[in-house]
């Protein structure tokens, strides 16, 4: 593509046509990244991948951020690339992707290679094999027992509606009415980019979008929390999605980071108690059996479940009643997975509110005891996670609501 | 290794960065033949440099939030002539010309910071900006000319404590001084064994505190001996005490106060600081004006010195806090940096300069040989970060091997 110094583009167009054929892609390639949604974004990255004459193509967790139709063209995408001679590797944490579609199986645990299995052709592999494998013990079940007794209504929101913080005739969410009870955990289903992550936080001080118009109630009381302080002052606490992006400050040690969303509740006239802080920060290492050497330690050093359970912490110093878990469980191993859910059920029993966005349905249907879905923007259901399938939350969660009026 | 890290509580870059500056005034010392480590050139230094290290403690600040201040030497001569023409002209006395120039450096800081904070606008443009305006202003307010400023005002930048009491063949002033210091540390070293002891915190044991303490003792007793033992009528110089004051001041701000935390939080992760309830524009906006004051505080000091306070005031400062800062440890990207850090980085160019001179080596060699001490503390830094150990002292005391992980490699589980 490169003649006399320069870039040939109408040569580099031509072949980004082609590529982009090969992945499934028939879009302008002039087109900016930005404005395609993530599974284009993710097939433009193997284009990108597969333009050098590849042999070996390892994939890090391709599907992590797709829905479920474009994680199984992926799928069908690397079976084509696999017919074709070229060999894969998939790193995924979606055990059910791994074995739709895998013929060799390798199991990591703690940086070690722990086993390595070899699927015949045409079978399947056990997922709760694997399960096994990775946690290092025979897991009865995927989800801890709970059986909830839930209160009166702690949170309550009606015809909540909120705008796009950029593109102002776009509404993020329209028309949400929803409520939460005391001891229960109720789950958000929808697909990315439905407004999940936008109704949370947009209900958690303001902190996304612009608010058009709605209520809020908390034990029946309106409220309305203009920034994260104030949110953090009514009992709100809001575990992000992204840990490292928006959860976390890397640099920082445990001790400090558990402390950090409410300082003032051990800071007599602005000043930090050291003491205090060490002694709720053990507190909650205990609690939450986060394995570090020392609460000294930089949370970096952490694996993922440990990060993840020092965010919980810091939101559990707060002492919320409302607790917002945005995918509690995305990127930590199945065993942390399950300690997660256990969390779950003891800040539950202890009378908290839980609100649960997850795009895993198995995990919503095993943890929850109600499911709002949620479809552009819209709360398009809700069913009790007991007589709930996946394919019922799947069809209220691809409803394509005609006029808010049918908003549940 | 482990000794050292008890000793100096863990903070081994620090240290590193004190032996650094300690080698260098020894190194010098020997070089010029003893002209160093002298009780007149001490004080020289202190006074020839303490507003640089002034600038450097609101820098880090500023570093740390991930902005950068390059407006500081601007404000410093703008304030400076503004207080000089205040006390020639209106008469004022120097404590409230002083007070009117903190004031007029929050209000060029609370301008800067509201650009930054509010109007999301990058402080090295904000700044950049406010260094030509400034800069300008000072030209404008003293049309270009040097303006002389009274005696009073003089103490700020060049002043010594008073003689009183018996003859201890020592400053008395600087004695008091020396005294309470080591006080101060043994009151502060107890009481927090005791806090720990309380909480049930791992305690070091007794041996090491004592150590550290008769460590520090000495120290600060050569330190008196030799600020007490200038000439007569000098001791332990004013802008010298001024700062000692600053950095307490200031690294108790950074490191135990919500405000610190803030600081921090808001330099280490924006996005995830305001998810916990940081109004990070109210940080930017708090920590831009406080380096404006500081600037301000600096650019009297420096008038004081100089007598007068002119147009060329300040020119080039703002570098030079900036590279104390980055060799005091604070990392570009923000998140990281100590107060004491950067005063002890400010400190080791100073010695670099100073000693420089004494050899009498031309302005071209000293600012080459600065430039290159700059890039290889930094590098340093940054080589350090890539191989995980801990600092400079990790170089001159390499870890036996089985010091070099943190923790011991996991039993190798069998496949379940």
């Amino acid at each position: 593509m490169r003649g006399r110094g320069g870039i040939d583009w109408l040569t580099a167009r031509q072949r980004a046509k082609a590529l982009m054929a090969r992945v499934g892609l028939n879009d302008d390639p002039d087109s900016h990244i930005k404005s395609l949604g993530v599974g284009k974004q993710q097939l433009v990255e193997i284009a990108k991948a597969i333009s050098k004459n590849v042999e070996l193509l390892i994939l890090d967790e391709p599907t992590a951020a797709l829905n479920e139709t474009d994680s199984s063209h992926l799928l069908d995408l690397i079976r084509e690339f696999k017919s074709h001679g070229m060999t894969c590797i998939m790193i995924s944490h979606k055990l059910n992707e791994i074995a739709a579609i895998a013929d060799s199986i390798t199991i990591i645990r703690d940086g070690h290679s722990v086993e390595t299995i070899n699927v015949p052709p045409g079978e399947r592999v056990d997922e709760d094999r694997l399960i096994r494998g990775m946690v290092g013990r025979e897991l009865t079940s995927r989800f801890p027992d709970h059986t909830s007794h839930p209160g009166e209504v702690l949170l309550e929101v009606k015809d909540w509606t909120i705008r796009h913080p950029e593109v102002t005739e776009r509404l993020v969410c329209k028309g949400s009415t929803f409520q939460i009870r005391r001891g229960e955990i109720v789950g958000f289903a929808g697909l990315m980019g439905a407004g999940r992550t936008e109704l949370a936080r947009s209900l958690f001080g303001r902190s996304y979008g612009r608010y058009v118009k709605g209520t809020m109630l908390l034990h029946g009381r309106e409220v309305a929390p203009k920034n994260v302080e104030q949110a953090i002052d009514l009992g709100l606490a809001y575990v992000t999605e992204d840990r490292k992006v928006l959860g976390l400050n890397l640099l920082d040690a445990i001790r400090t980071t558990v402390v950090s969303a409410d300082l003032s509740r051990i800071s007599p006239r602005g000043v930090v108690d050291r003491n205090a802080e060490h002694i709720a920060a053990e507190k909650y290492r205990r609690e939450l059996r986060i394995k570090t050497p020392s609460i000294n330690e930089g949370v970096v050093k952490l694996s993922g479940g440990n990060q993840q359970k020092v965010v919980v912490a810091k939101w559990l110093f707060t002492e919320p009643e409302l607790l917002i878990l945005d995918e509690p469980t995305r990127g930590i191993d199945v065993g942390a997975k399950y300690e997660m859910y256990g969390i779950m059920n003891a800040l539950a029993d202890a009378g908290k509110a839980i609100m649960m966005i997850s795009s895993e349905l198995p995990e919503l249907l095993g943890t929850c005891d109600r499911i709002y879905t949620v479809s552009a923007g819209i709360i398009t259901g809700c069913v009790d996670a007991k007589e709930a399938t996946q394919e019922g939350l799947m069809r209220l969660m691809t409803l394509v609501p005609t006029n808010t009026t049918t908003a549940a | 290794m482990n000794a050292l890290k008890q000793l100096f509580g863990g903070s081994l870059r620090q240290f590193g960065m004190l032996f650094v500056l300690v080698a260098l005034a020894v190194l010098f010392h020997g070089l010029t033949g003893g002209l160093v480590i002298t009780p007149t050139n001490l004080m020289n230094l202190l006074n020839g440099n303490s507003y640089i290290l002034v600038l450097a403690i609101g820098m880090v600040m500023v570093i740390i939030v991930g902005h950068i201040d390059l407006s500081v030497g601007s404000v410093a001569a703008f304030v400076g002539i503004v207080v000089a023409i205040a006390m020639r002209d209106w008469g004022i006395p120097w404590w409230m010309a002083f007070l009117l120039g903190l004031a007029l450096g929050a209000v060029c800081g609370a301008w800067q910071g509201f650009w930054v904070a509010y109007m999301g606008i990058p402080g090295f443009i904000v700044t950049l900006a406010g260094y030509m305006f400034f800069r300008g202003a000072n030209q404008w307010v003293g049309k270009s000319l040097t303006v002389p400023v009274p005696k009073a005002f003089q103490y700020l930048g060049a002043g010594y404590l008073p003689e009183w009491g018996p003859n201890t063949a020592m400053n008395n002033s600087t004695l008091l001084l020396g005294v309470l210091a080591v006080a101060v540390l043994v009151w502060m070293q107890v009481s927090q064994r005791r806090a720990l002891a309380k909480i049930g915190a791992e305690v070091p044991p007794m041996s090491v505190m004592v150590t550290r303490l008769v460590l520090l003792t000495v120290v600060i007793g050569y330190l008196t001996w030799m600020f007490g033992t200038g000439r007569p009528g000098s001791s332990f110089p004013v802008p010298g005490l001024i700062l000692v004051a600053l950095v307490i001041v200031y690294s108790y701000l950074t490191s135990r106060t919500i405000f610190g935390r803030h600081i921090y939080a808001v330099g280490g992760n924006r996005l995830a600081a305001e998810l916990s309830g940081v109004n990070t524009r109210r940080t930017y906006f708090l920590v831009m004006m406080n380096m404006a004051m500081l600037a301000a505080f600096a650019g009297m000091m420096f008038v004081g010195r100089s007598t007068a306070s002119g147009p060329f005031d300040g020119v080039g400062w703002e570098l030079d806090a900036i590279a104390a800062v980055f060799i005091g440890g604070a990392a570009v990207s923000g998140g990281v940096g100590t107060v004491v850090g950067s005063v002890i980085g400010g400190l080791v160019m100073a010695v670099l300069n100073n000693g420089l001179q004494l050899m009498s080596a031309g302005s071209d060699a000293t600012q080459m040989i600065k430039g290159l001490v700059l890039l290889a503390a930094v590098a340093l830094d940054v080589w350090q970060k890539s191989q995980n150990k801990p600092s400079i002292t990790g170089l001159l005391f390499p870890p036996r091997a089985r010091e070099i992980g943190e923790t011991p490699p996991p039993i190798t589980k069998a496949a379940a």
